[in-house]
């Protein structure tokens, strides 16, 4: 008797391929082929009308509302608007000059990203410190024959990233103290730095813009008044200072004792233990939180818009309350969304990568 | 630029209460008035689509403009919602507010400020659709009604419908321009505001003609410029700012004319509001042709009424109260002598 | 430490330190870390009591100069504003401290009904994201990143405006199972309570004691004896047949105030305004996002071993997730959780926005603006969210020290 080893047969037809895929993801069991004709059947019934709404049978080329025509959306509302969108009341002639700002501020960060490009540090040295002097200068104006534009035209897109921005990078060093004087083993220091952080990590962002906007101005001296768009901005810098206090605690927190004990015992003193050996391994530790509330901050934002200031969500407002387009709030809110939803996103996927790879350094979960 | 950044830091250092200057002084050496309106009432303060501020309460500034720096262009309109107007004008962000505030006593006698005068005398009404067919205001028990927060507005509503038993549930929004909004789209059977307001306010509805107001005025509405307490110059300034333009118009003085009225006119009226004769500026410490200035780059109050709210403005209104005193109206100027 | 301890950095005494140093006598007192923290500190306190006494003096010179009223007298002058909604007794002739009450209640109200829709949501979403099923899976991650990433208030003014504002009038309403939605909100009908109501409620009381007892016992048995008793289905019967039976034995005692279309709106039944249903929508949806992130965390913290110990022990799917995964997940998911109803807490106060009259709307908003006693108001609000804050950690502190592991 002669035996043939028989050649293994292929994988039933049901296991591999697409149907395999779908038997194994999607209809595994009947519970699961339940929940995903359910659940498939709401998307279907949600997303094709939605998709047919926004793409298909929408108008986007015209100048007034007359060109809305086909049913779907109208986008010729937003592309009307648009430069309304991005720079608001800003001058048209100088729209050169957010557009440049811009275009530094992604362009630094591109650097900073990119895993190749030489000289990081001192790229974010000088976008942290020397960028929001140029930027102040370039959307300001008033110097080197600039002319000059008043902070209550800054709006939209500009003024939400002036915001953003300017609320992350005074908040940074704030934060920094804040957090150093929290680990403080001086009582006073502390319990001053704990107090500060907990009062503004307890309040609602929206009551520190109506104290910035009604109660500051009678804190100062008479004669004395800031600009609308500076007190909101001292009003997101101490709240935002008190969340990246918090952040930059973890970071130290995150670093080994051994490296504290070594350092002093190197005989290093306070300063040079923080700058030279806690500091530069916790900020590394510390983007992906910073990235978060930068986020956060960004989000936050919009609330500028009940103090009274145009950015991107008021303009919206506004303009859904043009009496000519009336009946359009949705493409909007949808503009708006999308906007900021690219910002944020991006950000998130980065901060997310950036956890994964500095996974491997040391830190508690290594 | 750099002035100010350097500015700012001495101040945030000498935060000790240093004595201010007068407004005047800093308003001269600023070289532009401060001025606080709306955020956007048709008549009264609102934009046009180049960014110029147009209406009868930023006349006033520019009056105050003309007779202060001899430039009625010189003015920085900073927009103020209810909440943060007197705030604003205490601390010295603004220099006047001139921005549909009616005078009450609370808050000429509690908040820090002074009214300087009354440049409309108006009333609150309210707005409904036509199509309901309602004669009265008693009609509206059991109707939302959408109004402005912060206003007086408000408050005479509250103290209206109590009076008169009626029930009512209110929608209060930030700005008027969200009340006339939501009143359009069907959150509320109506809308109240003062009725200059609410003239304006309906040209921006979807189908004006279908807008009516009721009959009822139910309150008394004086609306005028405001200074802040402690300054009494200032404070006599933009009073008499808004008294010249009155005069001018009762002594028949228009922009047009003016020229040809200071070199002609022997009415010792006149030639007192020119700067020719009389008390000229001295007091208000202004130069003498202040009144000259207002009346040639302003005009008078009934020019400034005309254009920006009268009968061939978007919002058509009679003069009412507001026509002069000897034309059986309210506005009565004291004397320039 | 050495003697020679760095002088760089915070030396407060501004670094005039003369060089000739003293042959190993005592340090100077510059040198010396605890003299030299104490005089910093000192520093710091005169400094900071120098800002708040600018700050304070500055302020009373203001109202001063310009004759502001200040203090709390306000509270019990007559507010003469009405309000939209209030879950007390509240009229136009109510003074502005009730005008204080009715925002907190308001606030209270739209936290707690966001809070229960926000976890119920955001659970289901986390568990839903680890689901086997991929389209569940990514419906769960796609709905996440969508709403996580767009700020709240945008979100708000989009329930708000653009889907609630264009719902039909009054006459026109969408009627379902006696309910009305039109663009004044959503009016159901108000359930009556009649004689005889009071037992349903007692049998409800009721039962859940006796479920409570029985929890107990069984409790003690299987310490005992090993056996096991199915207290939760029991539990849910007892809870919710008793009150009915009792119910339906009683006679039906309750009736129902149904709405009608009198005049302009609905007359009877509850209205549930279009404020806060918007910002209940926005709020839940917004925050489940961040919910569903942490219970998912919470999930996979636990080790795999534990599952599969568990399945090596034999239990079931259903058992494992209940008392092996669930429990241990808890305890990572419950400090993030905490912090996120706080933040949806602060978060509701958005409502000014678009004019639900919470604490922020109707205290900082309108009382504020009678009154024009911005300090006041403003430290009162604030007062009140820190408050909460406070408690919350508090309440998260001894949690966290109830549930601690007690490792050997």
């Amino acid at each position: 008797m002669k035996y043939e080893i028989q050649p293994t047969l292929p994988p039933p037809s049901s296991m591999i391929g697409v149907v395999g895929w779908l038997r194994k993801n999607l209809f595994n069991g009947p519970t699961n082929s339940v929940a995903t004709i359910v659940v498939g059947y709401f998307l279907i019934s949600f997303l094709v009308p939605t998709i047919q709404w926004i793409f298909i049978d929408s108008d986007w080329v015209g100048t007034s509302r007359d060109a809305c025509t086909s049913g779907g959306a109208c986008w010729v509302f937003i592309a009307n608007r648009l430069d309304q969108f991005l720079y608001g009341f800003y001058p048209e002639t100088e729209h050169w000059r957010p557009q440049l700002a811009f275009i530094i501020m992604i362009g630094s960060i591109i650097w900073l990203v990119l895993p190749q490009t030489p000289k990081k540090g001192l790229v974010a040295i000088l976008l942290l410190v020397v960028y929001p002097i140029i930027a102040y200068f370039l959307l300001y104006g008033d110097v080197f024959g600039l002319p000059q534009v008043e902070t209550h035209l800054w709006g939209g897109l500009t003024l939400t990233l002036v915001l953003a921005v300017v609320g992350i990078v005074a908040s940074l060093p704030l934060g920094i103290v804040l957090a150093l004087g929290r680990q403080s083993d001086m009582p006073i220091v502390k319990s001053v730095c704990v107090t500060f952080i907990e009062i503004w990590r307890g309040v609602p962002l929206i009551t520190v813009l109506f104290m910035a906007s009604v109660m500051l101005p009678l804190f100062f001296p008479e004669g004395m008044s800031f600009d609308k768009l500076l007190r909101a901005l001292i009003g997101i810098t101490l709240f935002q200072s008190a969340y990246m206090a918090e952040v930059i605690r973890g970071g130290l927190q995150a670093i080994p004792k051994g490296q504290y004990e070594a350092a002093d015992a190197l005989g290093l003193g306070y300063w040079q233990k923080m700058i030279l050996v806690i500091m530069p391994q916790a900020l590394k530790l510390m983007i992906p939180g910073i990235v978060n509330t930068f986020i956060a901050l960004f989000k936050d934002t919009s609330l500028v818009l009940i103090i009274g200031l145009f950015d991107v969500l008021a303009i919206g407002q506004a303009a859904n309350q043009d009496p000519d387009w009336i009946g359009y709030s949705t493409e909007s809110y949808l503009f708006i969304a999308l906007l900021f939803w690219v910002f944020c996103f991006s950000m998130s996927r980065y901060s997310q990568h950036l956890e994964k790879k500095l996974h491997t350094g040391h830190g508690n979960r290594a | 630029m750099k002035k100010t950044l350097i500015s700012t830091a001495v101040l945030m250092v000498a935060m000790t209460g240093t004595a201010m200057a007068g407004t005047l002084e800093t308003l001269k050496e600023r070289g532009a008035l401060q001025c606080g309106v709306t955020s956007g009432v048709p008549g009264f303060s609102v934009p046009d689509d180049k960014g110029n501020w147009k209406g009868l309460d930023v006349d006033v500034c520019r009056a105050v403009a003309a007779a202060v720096l001899g430039d009625a262009t010189k003015v920085k309109y900073i927009p103020l919602n209810a909440k943060e107007r007197f705030t604003a004008l205490v601390s010295g962000e603004v220099d006047v507010l001139s921005r549909v505030t009616t005078w009450t006593q609370t808050r000429d006698t509690q908040l820090g400020i002074n009214f300087a005068g009354v440049n409309y005398y108006d009333g609150q009404g309210f707005l409904v659709k036509k199509e309901l067919g309602l004669k009265s205001v008693k009609d509206l028990d059991g109707a939302t009604v959408c109004v402005q927060s912060g206003t007086t507005t408000e408050l005479n509503m509250a103290d209206y419908f109590r009076t008169h038993g009626i029930t009512y549930t209110p929608v209060v929004f930030d700005t008027n321009d969200q009340a006339a909004q939501a009143f359009d789209t069907g959150r509320c059977d109506s809308f109240t505001t003062d009725l200059s307001q609410a003239a304006g306010l309906r040209t921006r509805m979807q189908d004006p003609s279908a807008v009516g107001a009721l009959p009822e005025v139910i309150s008394k509405e004086p609306l005028g410029p405001v200074v802040r307490q402690g300054d009494d110059t200032w404070f006599n300034i933009v009073k008499w700012s808004f008294n010249a333009m009155l005069n001018a118009e009762e002594l028949g003085l228009t922009s047009a004319n003016v020229d040809k009225m200071k070199a002609e006119s022997s009415d010792p009226n006149v030639k007192r509001l020119l700067g020719l004769d009389g008390p000229k500026g001295k007091g208000l410490d202004l130069a003498d042709d202040w009144a000259y200035q207002i009346v040639k780059q302003v005009g008078n109050y009934g020019e400034a009424y005309e254009r920006n709210v009268g009968k061939d403005s978007p919002l058509g209104l009679d003069r009412g109260l507001n026509a002069l005193w000897n034309q059986g109206g309210l506005q009565y100027a004291p004397p320039m002598r | 430490m050495s003697s020679d301890i760095s002088n760089s950095g915070h030396k407060p005494d501004g670094g005039s330190a003369p060089q000739s140093a003293p042959p190993l006598s005592k340090p100077k007192f510059w040198n010396d870390p605890k003299k030299r923290s104490l005089l910093f500190q000192i520093l710091l306190l005169t400094a900071l009591g120098f800002v708040f006494y600018t700050i304070i003096e500055n302020t009373l010179t203001n109202l001063e100069q310009r004759g502001m009223t200040t203090g709390f007298d306000f509270l019990s002058r007559e507010a003469g504003f009405g309000i939209a909604m209030s879950l007390i007794d509240y009229t136009e002739a109510s003074s502005y401290g009730m005008t204080f009450i009715v925002g907190l209640l308001n606030t209270i109200l739209i936290a707690v009904m966001g809070i229960i829709a926000a976890t119920i949501l955001g659970f289901i979403l986390g568990v839903a994201r680890l689901s086997d099923n991929w389209l569940i899976a990514k419906f769960s991650a796609l709905y996440i990143e969508v709403f996580r990433n767009i700020p709240l208030l945008l979100q708000i003014f989009f329930w708000y405006y653009a889907v609630l504002r264009t719902l039909p009038a009054p006459r026109q309403s969408i009627e379902f199972l006696g309910s009305f939605l039109n663009n004044r909100g959503l009016i159901v009908p108000a359930p009556v309570p009649e004689d005889g109501f009071g037992l349903v409620i007692m049998g409800f009381f009721g039962a859940i004691v006796a479920s409570w007892f029985i929890a107990r016992w069984s409790r003690k048995r299987q310490e005992l004896t090993g056996q096991q008793f199915p207290v939760i289905l029991t539990s849910i019967g007892l809870i919710v047949g008793v009150p009915l039976l009792l119910f339906l034995f009683s006679g039906l005692p309750l009736g129902l105030d149904h709405p009608e279309l009198k005049g302009f709106n609905f007359k009877g039944g509850i209205t549930v305004i279009p404020e806060l249903m918007a910002l209940w929508l926005a709020l839940s949806i917004y925050t489940a996002a961040f919910i569903a992130e942490t219970v998912r965390a919470g999930i996979l913290a636990v080790s795999h071993g534990q599952t599969e110990a568990a399945t090596a022990l034999g239990m079931s799917k259903a058992k494992t997730l209940r008392l092996i995964v669930i429990p241990q997940a808890m305890r990572v998911v419950i400090p993030p959780l905490t912090s996120q109803y706080l933040n949806l807490t602060k978060n509701s106060s958005l409502a000014t926005a678009i004019g639900y009259p919470d604490l922020v709307n109707v205290f900082a908003g309108t009382t504020l603006n009678q009154t024009g006693q911005a300090i006041e108001v403003i430290a009162m609000t604030m007062a009140v969210y820190l408050t909460l804050s406070l408690l919350t950690s508090f309440f998260m502190n001894w949690y966290n020290a109830r549930i601690q592991l007690t490792e050997r």
